[in-house]
């Protein structure tokens, strides 16, 4: 008993000691003054590149801590109830469907970036600038090329297509209760078939079922499991996605492909904004607006398509090739305000849970 | 065999020492459970039912009063039961067998068995979706083989998933809790049994069973728990259209931010985990007797009857056909994907191409994996071991605090029952002011496992300390041995399978990162289950194939520290 406590409390010390001293990173050289630490609360799919993140902390003498807090929902939600105690400096990854709540919960300070003179008017969305827009991107339909080409299928052309007979059983969309793209398609599909008129959506959504729609709880199952274009060969050939997915693929079968294997579907999209902001009670407020700044900036602007797979806001920024191959944005997209997305969604999340699960 | 019969009487003196010892026993547990568990949860709870913005006055009460809620809560109970009766009809007959015959590689089919255990839900769903889906090889198979235009087996998204991916993830729960029980008490009863003319039914049904009982109770508890708290299992595999009470918890927090409702929902939820607490402690507490322990090596013989080989047979091939088939086919595809070079994934494992800030080398997760489960395992036995004795001899009916004892008991599985989501949250709350602010503190991570291994670490110990004859550790204090050599000479060695066990599970529930989502904030440690998570968020085959690469290392990882910690245990035992 004795040995078996000495080696449980040897591991742990030695666990511990290991867990306290983490590899220094390259980036990290010796400055004359301690560094600042800047913390970020971002959402789980946030990325970078490393000697990007490298430059800012040298020209600001700075540390930059990332806090990945869960999906988009979960790190705001983190934000707020912790507004009394601030977990971090700077908020990143509000997109437009949670903007109404980060915005009344006062949990942030409005800061006019010099660098939003680079930024199309048509993202700004908080006039106060309390949250500024980083990138964007859309959720839409994707299809399985091959499949339809196999069936002798063209791709359909509109939303209320995917209603018809031929479509019954061969998509995918997620549940707007657990996933953001899920939410978004589902704002995409009100905005296309408004309340008050005589097809709104719920009558779209009940074709929708009865036309056998499968609703998957997350984007990586609806991808990896149930769609048939992806590396996983699920058995259906139409999935909600991203419109850079397709690029994406090209990009990540390693030369392998010189043409996407999957296409977006046309009058499918839902435009999605992300935003940055400075959370109120920062004690590093000048540092925290140069990192604003430096998001918005050419240099971490062009970093954000093949980290992240959205398309920066920045007019100046130039895309990889991949992107302007095969990753450009849908003609058009559906949109709602963030005012009417707040009002409804709870409401809207409900109704749609009993007209399609239940 | 009624426990009043050898009940050891004891002079009042005595009695009352015991039970300051027993505090003492109990002490550093409970102050661990008071700080990281009770305080979070009274503080979250005063958050949710202030009114503000993010409650709107709902109660415990006034939740229940909604249909719907009535339905989710109906749901996650009745599908529970039933995933813990399949557990236990599946599992039993491989306990028995793993514990009463030898044969060759048994080591590894018990390691195997354990795999499921950690396994993220959406890598488990991809795996039966490679087996069972429309697309998936036994479609396949029957479909050319009978000529059919649709797929016959249609499995996906209905409720006999939910239940054989319950199954799946729990069996080895029972296989090993029973298992171990079985495996350190004297078999010679059930022989006796058989000499007195009972045939083999008979001596299983009316020897071994009531025999395991205590530890069969543990078994089903945890896997009640488990199932009823059930999230990605039910999300994933059940396709959307169920919700249990853990799930419908999420969305009311991270979709609608009604803490009022979503606390009240987990306080529910508590509520059915302190019954099924209390109804388990009850049944094993009566269903103990004293049994002769007796060393794993002389109770193990070859399986030599026709009828013993059929039992191990059939074991071997459920584990071979419902655990291992599955995961087998993913790591077979992380080997063929896209006609590429076998290895081609697993070498880019340790490709950062893209210059990522977020690159973590496969050896990086692994470290960290190992670590924190190795903390975990210390952490969760260092405080279970003791109380469990503590709860077992308080316990006894005529101790001192026998009530406080059997409370405790009774208490000890909240942790289990408690939604993720909102302990998560309770963290925030609770320690967000020095000396503890501990939210961005890679402390957390081990505390957040060891809240869920301490509950079972005890459930999985205390059927064996219950049944264990005291009089063989009372011979060895009369022959001048303190407590602790008592402990190392007598208890250590002949409980060692059940301890194994308890010890095993510790590990393995860190290994799979459970509670991962109880973290509010988390600094880089990324362990091998966040790195899948993060591979299977973008698309793309370099991305599939990577996942699928990092999933089959994990179950590697899993066996072999498996078979490692049985090893060197059973080696400490034996000296």
């Amino acid at each position: 008993m004795k040995r078996l406590i000495l080696l449980l409390t040897t591991a742990t010390l030695l666990a511990a000691c290991a867990v306290q001293a983490p590899p220094p990173r390259a980036a990290e050289q010796p400055q004359p003054a301690a560094p600042r630490t800047l913390t970020i609360m971002t959402h789980d799919s946030f990325g970078a590149s490393e000697d990007v993140i490298a430059e800012f902390e040298r020209a600001n003498n700075a540390k930059v801590v990332i806090l990945k807090s869960g999906d988009a929902g979960s790190t705001l939600n983190k934000a707020i109830l912790s507004k009394d105690a601030p977990l971090a400096d700077v908020l990143y990854g509000v997109d437009n469907t949670f903007l109404g709540r980060a915005l009344a919960a006062g949990i942030l300070e409005p800061y006019n970036s010099p660098a939003l003179a680079d930024i199309p008017d048509r993202f700004k969305l908080d006039p106060q600038n309390r949250m500024l827009p980083v990138d964007y991107g859309h959720v839409i339909i994707n299809y399985d090329k091959a499949f339809l080409k196999d069936k002798g299928l063209a791709p359909p052309k509109s939303l209320r297509e995917l209603t018809e007979p031929q479509w019954k059983g061969m998509l995918v969309v997620q549940n707007p209760a657990t996933s953001s793209p899920g939410l978004a398609f589902l704002l995409a599909t009100i905005a296309a078939f408004p309340e008050g008129s005589d097809y709104d959506w719920k009558r779209f959504w009940q074709a929708l079922r009865a036309n056998d729609v499968y609703v998957s709880p997350d984007w990586s199952d609806a991808y990896y499991t149930q769609f048939s274009g992806s590396s996983g060969k699920g058995p259906r050939p139409l999935v909600v996605s991203y419109a850079t997915s397709p690029a994406a693929e090209v990009f990540f079968s390693e030369g392998k492909l010189e043409e996407p294997p999957t296409g977006n579907l046309e009058g499918t999209a839902f435009e999605q904004i992300e935003f940055v902001g400075i959370l109120k009670g920062t004690k590093n407020r000048d540092l925290a607006e140069k990192w604003v700044d430096f998001m918005l900036s050419k240099r971490f602007q062009e970093d954000i398509p093949l980290q992240m797979f959205v398309y920066p806001v920045a007019k100046s920024a130039a895309w990889p090739e991949v992107f302007v191959k095969f990753g450009q944005p849908p003609a058009q997209a559906f949109s709602l305000t963030p005012e009417q997305i707040d009002q409804g969604r709870e409401r809207w999340i409900e109704e749609w849970t009993k007209l399609v699960l239940k | 065999m009624k426990n009043a019969e050898l009940r050891i009487e004891k002079p009042p003196l005595l009695n009352s020492q015991f039970s300051i010892l027993n505090l003492a026993l109990a002490a550093p547990a409970l102050l661990f459970l008071v700080l990281f568990f009770v305080w979070p949860l009274i503080e979250i709870a005063r958050v949710s039912f202030t009114p503000s913005e993010i409650s709107r006055g709902a109660t415990p009460f006034s939740v229940l009063l909604d249909p719907a809620h009535l339905r989710v809560l109906w749901f996650s109970f009745w599908q529970a039961a039933l995933s813990t009766a399949l557990t236990l009809l599946a599992g039993i007959p491989i306990a028995f067998a793993f514990a009463r015959y030898r044969f060759a590689g048994q080591r590894l089919w018990r390691a195997l068995a354990v795999v499921p255990f950690v396994m993220p839900t959406v890598v488990v769903a991809a795996a039966f979706s490679a087996l069972l889906g429309p697309r998936g090889a036994l479609n396949a198979a029957l479909q050319s083989a009978l000529g059919l235009d649709q797929p016959p087996i249609q499995l996906l998204g209905t409720l006999p998933m939910i239940l054989l991916a319950h199954v799946f993830y729990n069996v080895a729960v029972v296989i090993r809790l029973v298992g171990g029980f079985l495996s350190a008490f004297d078999p010679s009863i059930e022989e006796a049994a058989a000499g007195l003319g009972a045939n083999r039914w008979q001596t299983f049904r009316h020897v071994s069973l009531p025999m395991a009982l205590p530890s069969v109770g543990a078994a089903a508890a945890l896997t009640f728990l488990f199932t009823f708290t059930s999230f990605g299992v039910v999300l994933i595999l059940g396709g959307a259209r169920f919700a249990t009470l853990e799930v419908e918890i999420y969305r009311q927090t991270a979709q609608l931010l009604r803490l009022d409702v979503a606390t009240s929902l987990a306080i529910v939820q508590m509520a059915v985990t302190l019954l099924v607490g209390w109804a388990s402690a009850r049944l094993e507490a009566r269903a103990s007797a004293p049994l002769e322990a007796r060393p794993t090596r002389d109770i193990r013989r070859p399986a030599a009857s026709p009828a013993a080989r059929m039992l191990v047979a059939g074991s071997l091939a459920f584990i071979g056909v419902v655990l291992v088939l599955p995961l087998a086919t993913l790591s077979w595809r992380s080997l063929n994907l896209e006609g590429n070079d076998p290895l081609r994934y697993y070498v880019a494992l340790s490709e950062n191409v893209r210059g990522s800030l977020f690159f973590v080398p496969p050896q990086t997760a692994i470290r960290n994996s190992l670590i924190f489960a190795a903390i975990t395992a210390a952490l969760a036995m260092l405080l279970g071991l003791p109380l469990g004795y503590a709860i077992a001899q308080g316990g006894r009916p005529n101790a001192n605090g026998a009530r406080l004892a059997r409370l405790l008991d009774a208490l000890l599985l909240l942790p289990l029952g408690t939604s993720a989501v909102t302990l998560g949250l309770g963290f925030l709350v609770a320690f967000d002011r020095p000396p503890l602010d501990l939210r961005r503190s890679v402390v957390l991570l081990p505390v957040a496992h060891t809240l869920i291994a301490l509950p079972f670490v005890v459930r999985a110990v205390l059927p064996a300390i219950r049944s264990f004859d005291p009089r063989l550790r009372e011979a060895a204090r009369g022959l001048g041995a303190g407590p602790l050599q008592a402990l190392r000479y007598v208890d250590l060695p002949l409980l060692a399978p059940p301890f194994i066990a308890a010890m095993i599970f510790a590990f393995t529930i860190s290994l799979g990162e459970f509670g991962a989502s109880l973290l509010i904030a988390r600094p880089e440690y990324p362990t091998m289950p966040i790195v899948i998570y993060r591979f299977l968020g973008q698309p793309g085959a370099l991305n599939y194939g990577q996942a699928l690469a990092m999933s089959t290392l994990l179950m590697i990882v899993t066996a072999v520290s498996v078979m490692v910690i049985e090893r060197v245990n059973e080696r400490v035992a034996a000296q």
